[in-house]
């Protein structure tokens, strides 16, 4: 699809709308799926409390699956409890979620890190599911490292924010890579007290990993972003950071295409504090290699990608585990998938015959001039989300930073909607070649002509086409004269009016659904007493 | 009623006349007649008539009498002056408002019913007046608003919705006005713009009376198998007989189009009709050929469409329109003071004195 109108501009803000709907959302319990009291014997064991094996949790306990979750720390969660801010992400929001799964009746084991595995395949589980993540930040080994304990690695410094641990930090602060860890960390100073963050990145901004939005909420906060800046060693006198040395740099394409480094000058830039956040690892040292897991060159599991099962047969490993850091839309799919695998080995079924999707087209016509969904469309600007004052925000660490979007605003995001689901659908035998639909639509995008060669056929369109890589919807022969229906489906706004004004529902406005399988469920099926009003009402999945 | 709204939004490369304006500025509110009505395609040609024309809309009267077709001037040129008179009267109020006003420009968009059967007097003596306006009628052969009755215009054997078949002979608008003198007589078909915007923006500059006799079929009542004014039948029995182009005023005819059997009628104003594809033994200026041509058509069971008959006036003659025949001074009668207007009891005494 491209811009609507034929206009670029901004997707619509999903994930605040969302938000939208938790803010207001009253309880949810009453949707959630029944737990059967009698199980079905079988037992299953996660590794790690995240997002992943929370999922894999989630979808197993209604079937009658016994899951117990072995987490090393003392609460569950993983790097969204301990890494993710709690600006950004408030603790009771976290819990109340987690709750929702944890009180199916999972046996939850705090504290308990799993040392070996196969001690752990040694008990009596039926499968095991892997969500340990990638807790190892990586190292930046250059000379003066590990002579000042002022330098930190990212994702372990944030977590002993979290824990407490660190209080505070120096006035000076140098942030190196600019990814969103860095984002976090970068803004996490700053509310400790420092005053001077400054985030150092070796390429320029196109180049940055971390997302527009993370790094627009840094550079509000007056986060200094230096470009071209490539580290060359830590200044240490006495065991205390002076101030690093970098390379400046720019950058060229060298052979194959891959950018290469040129150094021009370098300069020493002082700072009290130097946090690394130049990504992250896996690690297991308690997976012994000889029970059957096959590791590549670079020390990773190797996993299935349809499956999610290892090399050894029983054993699953999904989120960051399986193939380095992604975030938690990844590693809840993980879970999912590999709860369906887990669902079909415990049943000796085939892992790899995947429940199919589902998609579905109903028309969304529900009476004369009434449909199923608002047809305007409001060309605003994405909504700004309002967030707290500058000054109000650092006063303490768990002020979440963005306020979530008012009635009016999320009225008008709403409607910003290009209703995308909601597909123009064309019945060439019940045309009648009346030219309503011509007419009404006010983007012009239909015409009615005799049929051409496709280059000659586009200079008769009704509206000249402005992409032309978007292929143009061209019907059989039309019943009365012969002659076609042309759309132009990068302009359609799918406001509806040419099936509001076609006489004979040639056209339609049919809502496509994709329908996702889950453990158990086939797709578009729902748990057993619940309909799917329930599940929409509810958000559940 | 219409609950559905047409977002305001449009296609970034929306056209603006010299005017400043884009074709959407010509639009009224979405229409709340039947979905594929044939009306609502001839309003959107109408739009797109006076927006090519750049015309300002609040130099034009849009006049109407009582049918759906006379509620179709609302869905256009908003900012227009209107008046929604009493079934069948259009055509006298539009002569009032012309006579008043001749700088408007009157558009008057009438039913078959409206013009055919009660107003049929009406419509009669706008043509022998020669008002200059542009007479639209949106013929559906049925009193659509009414639920359905065959009109004046329903052809002989048509057949109603639930069976009935019309044993009334028809009275052909085309023929009526062939014979009562109109100066500009056409017919076309609201499924083929192509044919009809030109039409229509020869009709708007056309001094003198222009009857457009437009089929415009009545989804609802009368496009059923065994109507002959359905949207199939139409088009099974269409014969364009003349294709017409409009040339502005300011265009250049290129050598090419003049050669051949092209034939071009100036307008008063400049602007021109460019007749193509005009069968060999027909000559769109004799009125009696025109006349003998069309009815042979019909007997021969065709819809002959085009811009039929044209008689202009060249721009330096003597004016045979309402104005013209009337003498009327140049300056609008709505610019003169009141009192000059209506001179009073004395004056009215003294001109009464000079007939004595
Ligand atoms: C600073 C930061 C900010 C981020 N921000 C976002 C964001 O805004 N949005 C987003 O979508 N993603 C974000 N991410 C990424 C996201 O947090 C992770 O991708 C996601 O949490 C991965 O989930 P997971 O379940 O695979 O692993 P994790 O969340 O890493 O959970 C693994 C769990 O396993 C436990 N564990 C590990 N080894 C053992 C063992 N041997 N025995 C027992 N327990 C063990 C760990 O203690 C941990 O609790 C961010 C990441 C970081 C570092
Ligand atoms: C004086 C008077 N007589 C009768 C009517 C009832 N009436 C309303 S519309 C109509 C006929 C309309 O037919 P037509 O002009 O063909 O318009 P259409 O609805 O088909 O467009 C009639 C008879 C009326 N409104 N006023
Ligand atoms: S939904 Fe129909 S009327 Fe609306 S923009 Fe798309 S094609 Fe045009
Ligand atoms: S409105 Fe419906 S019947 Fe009329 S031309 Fe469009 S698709 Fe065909
Ligand atoms: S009844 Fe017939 S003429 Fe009237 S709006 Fe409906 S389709 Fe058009
Ligand atoms: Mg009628």
């Amino acid at each position: 699809m491209g811009g609507g109108g034929g206009r670029g501009g901004e997707p619509v803000a999903i994930c605040r709308l969302k938000r939208v709907a938790s803010d207001l959302r009253d309880d949810i319990r009453p949707f959630l799926p029944d737990i059967p009291e009698e199980k079905n014997g079988k037992r299953i064991a996660c590794v790690g409390a995240g997002a992943a094996s929370l999922t894999v949790a989630n979808d197993l306990m209604p079937l009658g699956y016994e899951v117990t979750i072995f987490e090393k720390l003392a609460a569950p969660g993983g790097l969204m409890w301990t890494n993710i801010p709690e600006f950004r992400l408030p603790a009771k929001v976290l819990w109340e979620e987690i709750e929702y799964i944890t009180d199916m009746g999972v046996d939850l084991r705090l504290n308990s890190p799993v040392d070996s595995l196969a001690a752990l395949l040694e008990e009596d589980y039926d499968a095991v599911f892997i969500g340990s993540g990638a807790p190892k930040g990586k190292e930046l080994n250059l000379p003066g490292r590990w002579d000042s304990e002022q330098v930190h690695i990212g994702i372990d410094w944030l977590e002993s924010v979290r824990f407490g641990h660190v209080e505070s930090c120096g006035d000076r602060v140098l942030v190196i890579g600019v990814g969103n860890t860095a984002m976090d960390c970068c803004r996490t100073a700053q509310r400790l007290g420092a005053s001077d963050v400054k985030v150092m990145a070796r390429k320029t901004k196109p180049h940055f990993k971390a997302s527009p939005w993370e790094l627009e909420d840094a550079i509000e906060e007056q986060v200094e972003i230096l470009e071209n800046h490539s580290p060359s060693k830590f200044i240490v006198e006495d065991g205390q950071v002076k101030g690093m040395v970098f390379d400046l740099v720019s950058w060229h394409e060298g052979e194959g295409g891959r950018l290469k480094a040129e150094v021009h000058d370098s300069k020493v830039i002082e700072c009290d504090e130097v946090i690394l956040a130049i990504g992250q690892d896996t690690a297991f040292p308690w997976i012994e290699r000889d029970i059957g897991i096959d590791f590549n060159n670079w020390d990773m599991p190797i996993v299935d990608k349809t499956t999610f099962m290892t090399s050894r047969t029983g054993v699953f490993m999904g989120g960051d585990a399986a193939w380095g850091p992604e975030n938690i839309i990844w590693a809840v799919e993980h879970g999912h998938q590999a709860a369906i695998s887990i669902h079909a080995y415990c049943h000796g079924e085939s892992l790899t015959d995947r429940p199919a999707e589902g998609m579905n087209l109903v028309s969304q016509k529900m009476g004369l001039h009434e449909w199923t969904y608002s047809n305007d469309y409001d060309e605003a600007e994405r909504v700004k989300m309002r967030h707290v004052d500058l000054q109000e925000r650092f006063k303490r660490l768990d002020i979440e930073v963005e306020e979530g979007f008012d009635i009016e605003q999320s009225l008008t995001e709403v409607e910003r909607c290009l209703n995308c689901d909601a597909q123009t659908h064309f019945e060439t035998d019940l045309c009648i070649e009346c030219d309503a639909c011509i007419d009404i639509c006010p983007l012009d995008c239909l015409t009615i002509t005799h049929n051409g060669p496709e280059e000659e056929l586009t200079g008769r369109l009704t509206a000249p086409l402005l992409n032309p890589e978007e292929p143009l919807f061209i019907s059989e022969d039309l019943p009365q004269t012969g002659r076609i229906m042309v759309k132009d489906e990068d302009l359609c706004i799918h406001c509806g009016l040419c099936a509001e004004r076609c006489p004979t529902a040639a056209w339609d406005m049919r809502k496509s659904d994709l329908l996702i399988p889950y453990a158990g469920l086939d797709a578009g099926e729902v748990h057993p007493g619940m309909s799917i009003m329930d599940l929409a009402g509810a958000g559940a999945r | 009623m219409t609950h559905i709204a047409k977002p305001r939004i449009h296609h970034p490369g929306l056209a603006r006349n010299r005017l400043g304006l884009t074709r959407r500025d010509y639009e009224g509110p979405m229409s709340t007649l039947c979905a594929g009505c044939g009306h609502d395609s001839i309003t959107a040609a109408i739009i797109e008539a006076f927006w090519e024309l750049e015309i300002a809309p609040h130099q034009v009267a849009k006049m109407s009498g009582i049918g759906c077709s006379g509620k179709t001037p609302t869905y256009f040129l908003k900012e227009a002056h209107g008046f929604n008179g009493v079934h069948g009267r259009m055509p006298a109020v539009t002569t009032g408002a012309h006579a008043a006003n001749h700088e408007l420009v009157c558009i008057g968009v009438s039913g078959d019913g409206d013009s055919l059967s009660i107003g049929l007097g009406q419509f009669a003596h706008a043509m022998r007046r020669n008002i200059d306006m542009l007479y639209i009628i949106e013929n559906n052969g049925v009193y659509g608003l009414t639920k359905g009755q065959f009109s004046a215009s329903a052809d002989y054997g048509t057949k109603a919705k639930r069976g009935e078949v019309n044993r009334e002979h028809p009275i052909d608008p085309v023929l009526l006005a062939l014979n009562l003198g109109a100066s500009f007589v056409a017919r076309s078909f609201s499924g083929d713009k192509a044919q009809l915007v030109p039409i229509i923006k020869g009709g708007l500059r056309h001094q003198g009376f222009a009857m457009v006799d437009i089929i415009s079929p009545c989804v609802t009542f009368n496009d059923h198998r065994g109507s002959t004014k359905s949207y199939e039948y139409t088009r099974d029995h269409y014969n364009e007989l003349v294709q017409a182009d409009f040339v502005p005023p300011a265009q250049e005819i290129t050598a090419s189009y003049e050669a051949g059997d092209v034939r071009t009628v100036t307008m008063h104003d400049g602007s021109r009709m460019r007749f193509r594809k005009v069968p060999e033994d027909y000559d769109p200026q004799d009125r009696d050929q025109v006349y003998a041509y069309i009815r042979d058509r019909q007997r021969a069971g065709e819809i002959a469409t085009g811009l039929l008959y044209l008689e202009e006036v060249p721009p330096d003659g003597e004016g045979t329109h309402f104005h013209g025949i009337q003498g009327t001074v140049d300056e609008p009668l709505v610019n003169y003071p009141f009192e000059e207007l209506c001179p009073g009891a004395e004056a009215l005494e003294e001109l009464q004195r000079r007939f004595r």
